[in-house]
């Protein structure tokens, strides 16, 4: 029987911390009980320019190690990247495409003319400005992927990163609640349509 | 042992904190940067008794690795590509001089053009300087294989130095779930370094790097063209104890789906994750596919790939770098040699130069031609366009 992988792929722009999600959250999954992998767009990433982060997730051992073509789930961090970088390249029919702007799903839908997938929004830079007190959407998106998808327990998955980003801010641990208030607040505020 | 997330660098350095060698001489490059980079910090935070050189060049950090081993220290560096390519000078000496420095070396292609990705033409380049080359599937392997490195290449038969390769960026930088071994069991494993001799024990002064001319220098080569036989025995020793002792057994190579196989590739690294899935997919569909994944490329376990590959009517070896020989690339070369005198149609494919993808449709492709493998070409390019 073929594997069933989940795979997604994250836009950005260099600083935004694609990549850090897409870490974060296989760290999370594995925690789950998931197998994962997480890796960037390989290449040399400079400040602004667009980037993309990448995931898999498996029951099973994962063995790919070739590119991502035709993610299940596109995140993306920044809407300016739309138009510039084809965003749903590769996306099914069945997709689910997940925009961090403040704009409605159908607007989305239509500025793409996208056929097929579900569309979310999710306005991550408001709520990463209001939470975090800087423009940084990695976080909260995780909580609208969470939303979106429906893979991983929300609560569990919320005490994992909490643990996580515990160990990476241990000097600045008011960078910590900032954030898991951002991802609740994505989780609670992200709109489908 | 731990289950963790961890890329590709982020087990090699953890390998290296546990090995917690006396000397690391680095100089940091993409993709391997990371390697020395977290284990700077692990010096810096006093979790290793380390002695680490920051040096100015990789010419300069491989002949410290070497005047450090000389004293008999454990020493250990990391490298990639062009970085490698500036230690070719000193490798050879350090097999001659018989020391066992370790290297974590990240497979990156050779400049021109300038590239940050993986292809195997770096440590392709130096299969001959008396280096032992393991290469690794994934981050998993690449964790076990710089432990059981150390062991191998300190054991009294051997004495050479080693590297173990991973795939830039598709390993080094791949984030995947990787066991850890606790740290005294680690420890345990790798053992104590013993040293023959040291350079600073003036008790018992020794010469080293001493001109050798038409009177010695072939008797001095000699041994290393014997360690390096007698290393193959050190090697199953390790991987089998390491599979005894942890559950994750090594040998030469990996046999996957094989034995009853009319269609087999011998391929290296992380390509061979892939592949599995592609041999899969045959499977089901009645295609006995199957795959030699090659570990160890130095020293070359010949007469054992005969033997696995024998009952294996059409074979494809895949190369992720070319020799520029006009005869195929380096696997290739080794495993045609190894099959002299059998019955196998053996063709070539070079894919992947400077990190172009290679997926399992293509994969599957070559199995495909393997079926017409009489009406193709002995050098096939594989996912290069016209």
């Amino acid at each position: 029987m073929k594997q069933e992988i989940l795979e997604i792929r994250w836009h950005g722009r260099g600083g935004q911390g694609a990549k850090t999600a897409a870490l974060l959250f296989a760290d999370a999954a594995l925690t789950s009980g998931k197998c994962v992998q997480a890796f960037p767009e390989y290449g040399p990433e400079r400040m602004g320019a667009p980037v993309a982060a990448f995931n898999r997730l498996s029951d099973q051992p994962i063995t790919l190690h070739c590119s991502i073509t035709e993610p299940k789930i596109v995140i993306v961090l920044d809407a300016t990247l739309m138009g510039k970088v084809n965003v749903i390249e590769g996306l099914p029919a069945d997709g689910i495409l997940i925009v961090n702007t403040t704009d409605a799903p159908a607007k989305v839908r239509e500025s793409l003319k996208l056929k097929g997938s579900r569309v979310f929004t999710v306005d991550a830079s408001g709520i990463s400005k209001q939470s975090i007190g800087r423009d940084i959407p990695n976080t909260p998106m995780l909580g609208a992927l969470l939303k979106a998808s429906g893979i991983l327990d929300f609560s569990a998955t919320l005490a994992e990163t909490e643990t996580k980003l515990k160990k990476k801010f241990a000097s600045k641990p008011e960078v910590v609640e900032g954030n898991l208030q951002a991802i609740r607040r994505a989780h609670e505020e992200v709109k489908g349509e | 042992m731990v289950t963790l997330a961890k890329t590709g660098n982020e087990v090699m350095a953890e390998a290296m904190r546990q090995i917690d060698p006396d000397v690391v001489a680095a100089y940091p490059i993409t993709p391997a940067t990371e390697v020395v980079m977290i284990f700077a910090q692990f010096v810096a935070d006093g979790l290793v008794g380390t002695e680490y050189i920051p040096v100015e060049s990789e010419h300069s950090a491989m002949s410290a690795c070497v005047g450090a081993a000389t004293t008999g220290a454990r020493v250990m560096t990391g490298t990639s590509s062009q970085g490698l390519a500036l230690m070719y000078e000193i490798l050879p000496i350090a097999s001659a001089l018989r020391l066992p420095i370790i290297m974590c070396e990240v497979n990156r292609a050779l400049s021109g053009p300038i590239n940050i990705h993986c292809d195997h033409s770096d440590t392709m380049g130096c299969r001959d300087f008396g280096w032992l080359q393991i290469f690794s599937e994934n981050a998993q392997e690449a964790y076990d294989n710089v432990i059981q490195a150390v062991r191998i290449a300190e054991d009294p038969r051997v004495m050479l130095p080693t590297m173990v390769t991973t795939d830039g960026f598709i390993i080094s930088h791949c984030m995947e779930k990787v066991e850890v071994l606790e740290d005294k069991v680690a420890k345990d494993y790798v053992g104590e370094k013993k040293s023959p001799y040291s350079v600073l024990d003036v008790d018992k002064p020794v010469t080293i790097g001493a001109l050798d001319l038409t009177d010695y220098y072939f008797e001095h080569k000699m041994p290393v063209i014997q360690a390096m036989k007698d290393a193959r025995q050190v090697i199953l020793e390790a991987g089998k104890d390491f599979g005894k002792r942890f559950g994750r057994p090594y040998g030469f190579f990996e046999k996957y789906k094989l034995d009853d196989a009319e269609f087999a590739i011998v391929a290296l690294g992380s390509t061979c994750g892939t592949a599995r899935v592609a041999i899969d997919e045959l499977r089901e569909k009645g295609i006995k596919a199957g795959m030699l994944k090659l570990r160890l490329f130095r020293p070359f376990p010949a007469e054992e790939i005969a033997e696995a590959l024998s009952q294996v009517p059409n074979i494809a070896v895949l190369d992720r770098s070319d020799s520029f020989n006009a005869q195929g690339g380096p696997v290739f070369t080794e495993v045609r040699s190894a099959m002299y005198n059998r019955n196998a149609k053996i063709i070539n494919y070079v894919y992947g130069l400077g990190g172009r993808d290679i997926n399992v449709a293509q994969i599957k492709e070559v199995f495909c031609q393997l079926g017409r493998a009489d009406k193709m070409p002995m050098v096939n390019y594989l996912g290069v366009r016209e």
